[in-house]
């Protein structure tokens, strides 16, 4: 019954096979079950989510204002923040944060009739691509332990992968949706910049983070969306545009359509299973109809730079306001100065520190023109690139993650080549656009492999459309991961 | 170097709290002086995850302070974030405006000695107000030395315009003389307390001293905390005379911020440049950019009411006022209202007007009244004004009929009525009484024909007893003169 998918269990839970009492105690059993092996949870909340179940019953058993989500075991990021219910970034600074109020995800999710199982481990501050920054646990790759599940929003992407939730929520501010999705074998959609809400998400990077959902397949991607997407006024980044409804949106044809492959995201010296798959996927979208069009995005090389300056700079204001004076970890100093610095310097990982440190260095007087203004610049010219390849095409197909998922450690050691993980990631959150990762592969050593799909700004349907068509004539998708070690 | 020698350059920052109903980026109430911490929320509290939004009202507000101070309106402005640790600042960054100010190039014109004096005003911006500390124990009053200190986030979050003026102004009374017709503007335009006691009006000078010829500045400090005119003024001239010792001793001025303290009349070091704070200004991406339509900024011009500047020269020329009347009258809306409706009942307004700023102004301020609590109104004053007009009493009885009916509230004509008070007017009557003090003062007579002329005014005085005082004084001095003369 956990392994099913959402919209399998849905019409479970309509037909009255079961009911979402019995199946979030299941999904709960089971979710701690294997939680010492994936330990994809911060916080997990079996009492909370046994209530929304039995409210989830009386709904079902009403028969009214029933949803797709309604008695659905869910589980959340744990940089969403939700009422009562800690919410720590994986930081220690927030171990003891309980926020008063719901993010707008949340809520819609609450509305819709969702049941919440916990809160999903991170990097800390979704600072990070392999969920090792984490002040409290390493989650592991449910498809092979020793392996990380990608980041920051690994433990949303294990726990689906595991069958601990039906769904997740995650954050995307440089790849950190997609690339776990990958890693993981599932899907994972970073919508357009504006389509979801942001109220609520802690702040990374302001005008990158977007909020956007994991799955086990497109179809539960798309109720997903069609539950969290539309515009809120407490978030005035959110786009007032009509929201489409996805799950229709997606069993359309993809005939004719048209999908560009940048040459720049199939570099010299790409991992070769990578490399395979992703190219065997455009073969197989072109054996169903569409047509594929090479396309040159000349200044994506630069969008990794342009990221790792803008992205530093606003984390670097948005966690200005965790100095111990009114919530979270305190340090007691002589001065307030003093108490500023114990507080921070006790309560932030080193990549927390060092993305501060960053943004803060390149912010400052005299160097604001040198490295804000000039990745903003950059920035625009990878946007006119985009623009210039949606003239030509509806869709662009690349690899979600230059590998396959690496070791724990492997890159610990040295930072750039843990943010070169988010090298075909980073420039989709630095253009605002829709981005889609779903499986495409396995390597020799049965670890997943990404395919992204990015859209046009708005254009998630027709991701999902892309992604919808490609997974029915695939068997990726049905895959399961079996806790192993290696 | 004689004092005069100097030339002191000023600019001054204005902080006007708007008085919209709710803060600038959230729902909270405004109330000043409500208990502590009771007015904030998620948002003004800076909670992780909230995020603002923009209140519509407060741009309207600020675009009214920028068509009256006589500013462009920005066609596209933004917010900034302004970055720096305080624990009133629950964000640690102000939500503010650098390059991209709403409101630029404007001026505002004062009445100096010397006549009208136009003074710059570079900018007028919108940005949040900050919380309010209270130190408790060690040195009272500074953070750094406090046993404790308490957080009142109440104000934090209120809507501030700052006005910068250029440095164009040249004296503490030319200073003082800016606040002035500055807080009368925004008290007419309806959008602001301007209550110093409360804090919804705050200024700081920079102030420079540089020899007179000289063009290039001298170096400035910046004086903070003063909370009165009175104090603005005070400061500024002790800062004026500060720098003018230092140079004639043949010391520097250092460039920093200094404190004006109250009890000891003097400015103080608060912080010097090398101190001073990198703010650290970046674009605020958690808000759009702030886009006025030409109608928009239209319609609030449309519908600002007539401004003290041209109302004071429309009362000039329509009333026959003095400049320096129209001055008075117009320093206050509501006198200037309260004249005005005045006027519709008299043919002699400067005659109203003369009333309204002596003796009217005078009582009120020594029974410290309102015009919403004088038992009288504008026609009864009219009715004195006509009496007087008409000759029917002289100005010693208009005095008192003044203070009854300012004090109980009675009719003049019935004062004049009642008290048998009506002038006599009547030649005859007069030429009697003239004919016998002449008859019985005959060496005053002979005095003043001997060319001490000064001597009718005693026999003035001796007519004017010999009828009770009731004689109309002009036609007693007129009829004394022909006798005497003759």
């Amino acid at each position: 019954m956990l392994e099913k998918t959402i919209h399998e269990v849905s019409a479970d839970l309509k037909a009255k096979k079961v009911s979402s009492a019995e199946l979030t105690k299941a999904a709960m059993d089971y979710l701690e079950e294997v939680e010492p092996k994936v330990q994809a949870f911060i916080t997990i909340t079996r009492d909370e989510a046994l209530k929304q179940a039995a409210e989830a019953d009386k709904r079902l058993a009403s028969g009214k204002d029933i949803t797709p989500l309604t008695g659905v075991p869910v589980a959340i990021k744990d940089l969403l923040c939700t009422k009562g219910i800690r919410t720590t970034c994986a930081s220690r600074m927030l171990e003891n944060f309980k926020p008063p109020y719901n993010a707008t995800v949340v809520e819609r999710l609450y509305q819709a009739g969702a049941v919440s199982v916990g809160k999903t481990n991170m990097d800390e501050f979704a600072m990070g691509s392999s969920t090792e920054t984490s002040f409290y646990k390493k989650t592991k790759n449910p498809w092979n332990l020793n392996c990380v599940p990608g980041g920051s929003s690994g433990g949303s992407a294990a726990s689906v992968s595991a069958d601990q939730a039906f769904a997740s929520l995650g954050s995307d501010t440089g790849g950190s949706i997609r690339q776990p999705a990958a890693l993981c074998g599932i899907v994972g959609l970073k919508p357009t910049y504006g389509r979801v809400s942001r109220y609520g998400l802690i702040a990374f990077a302001s005008s990158l983070d977007q909020i956007g959902p994991f799955s086990k397949d497109v179809e539960d991607c798309a109720i997903m969306m069609n539950t969290i997407a539309g515009h809120d006024p407490n978030d005035s980044t959110s786009a007032n545009l009509p929201v489409p409804d996805y799950v229709a949106e997606m069993k359309k044809s993809i005939r004719g359509l048209r999908i560009g492959i940048p040459k720049e995201f199939f570099p010299e010296g790409l991992n070769r299973e990578v490399s395979v798959a992703v190219k065997d996927a455009i073969a197989k979208l072109q054996s169903l109809g569409a047509e594929i069009v090479e396309v040159s995005l000349p200044a994506s090389p630069y969008g990794l730079a342009a990221y790792y300056v803008l992205a530093p700079c606003e984390a670097s204001s948005n966690l200005a306001r965790y100095d111990g004076v009114r919530y979270g970890l305190r340090e007691t100093g002589e001065n307030i100065v003093e108490m500023y610095s114990k507080t921070r310097a006790a309560g932030f990982g080193s990549e927390v520190k060092r993305r501060i440190m960053l943004g803060t260095y390149a912010l400052s007087s005299g160097y604001y023109d040198a490295y804000y203004l000039k990745a903003l610049k950059v920035r625009r010219l990878i946007k006119n690139d985009y623009d210039k390849a949606f003239e030509k095409v509806d869709v662009i197909a690349t690899p979600t993650a230059p590998n396959p998922a690496f070791r724990f450690g492997e890159k610990t050691g040295d930072p750039l080549s843990m943010y070169l993980e988010d090298v075909f990631t980073v420039s989709i959150n630095i253009t605002g656009l829709p981005g889609l990762s779903i499986p495409c592969g396995m390597s020799k050593s049965e670890l997943p492999i990404g395919l992204q799909l990015i859209g046009k700004a708005f254009d998630e349907a027709t991701l999902l459309r892309t992604a919808y068509a490609y997974e029915q004539a695939t068997p990726w998708h049905k895959q399961k991961p079996s806790l192993r070690e290696d | 170097m004689a004092f005069e020698d100097y030339e002191p350059v000023i600019g001054l920052e204005v902080h006007c709290e708007l008085k919209t109903a709710t803060k600038l980026f959230c729902g909270c109430r405004t109330i000043f002086g409500n208990e502590a911490n009771t007015q904030v929320c998620p948002v003004c509290l800076g909670l992780p995850g909230t995020l603002p939004v923009m209140n519509e009202k407060a741009v309207e507000y600020a675009v009214k302070i920028g068509l009256a101070l006589n500013c462009s309106i920005a066609k596209y402005s933004k917010m900034d974030r302004k970055n720096y640790y305080y624990p009133d600042l629950p964000k640690a960054y102000q939500i503010s405006q650098y390059d991209k100010p709403l409101n630029y190039g404007g001026y505002l014109d004062i009445i100096t000695k010397e006549g009208t004096k136009r003074i710059g005003v570079t900018r007028a911006h919108l940005e949040e107000d900050a919380g309010k500390l209270v130190h408790a124990g060690g040195k009272a009053g500074r953070l750094d030395s406090s046993d404790y200190s308490l957080a009142d986030y109440n104000r934090g979050g209120i809507p501030l315009v700052e006005i910068v003026s250029e440095p164009d102004i040249r004296s503490a009374d030319e200073a003082y003389a800016y606040l002035t017709a500055l807080k009368n503007i925004l008290l007419y335009i309806d959008v602001s307390d301007c209550n110093m006691e409360e804090g919804s009006l705050r200024c700081d000078a920079n102030v420079s001293i540089r020899p007179k010829g000289i063009e290039k500045f001298g170096t400035r400090t910046e004086i903070k905390n003063m909370n009165s005119f009175k104090f603005a003024k005070q400061a500024i001239e002790y800062e004026i005379k500060r720098q003018a010792a230092l140079l004639d001793k043949g010391e520097r001025v250092v460039q920093e911020s200094r404190l004006w303290d109250v009890t000891e009349n003097k400015t103080k070091t608060m912080r010097s440049k090398e101190e001073a704070h990198d703010y650290r200004y970046f674009p605020e991406p958690d808000l759009v950019p702030i886009i006025l339509s030409e109608d928009y900024v239209k319609t609030i011009k449309d519908n600002l009411p007539e401004l003290p500047g041209a109302k004071r020269a429309r009362f000039v020329s329509q009333y026959g006022l003095s400049d320096y009347d129209g001055g008075v009258l117009t320093s206050d809306q509501e006198l200037a209202h309260w004249f005005e409706e005045g006027a519709k009942h008299t043919k002699n307004p400067k005659g109203l007007a003369n009333w309204i700023m002596g003796d009217m102004a005078a009582k009120m301020k020594e029974q410290e009244k309102e015009l919403k609590g004088l038992k009288f109104d504008q026609k009864k004053l009219c009715e004195l004004v006509d009496i007087i007009e008409a000759g029917t009493i002289n100005s010693k009885q208009a005095k008192e009929v003044f203070s009854e009916m300012f004090d109980l509230g009675v009719s003049p004509a019935e004062v004049v009525k009642s008290r048998g008070m009506a002038q006599v007017s009547d030649p005859k009557a007069i030429e009697g009484a003239v004919d016998k003090v002449l008859a019985e003062n005959p060496t005053v007579v002979a005095d003043y024909k001997g060319g001490k002329q000064g001597v009718i005014g005693f026999l003035v005085g001796k007519v004017m007893q010999a009828t009770q005082g009731k004689s109309n004084p002009k036609m007693v001095n007129d009829i004394l003169k022909k006798k005497l003369d003759a």
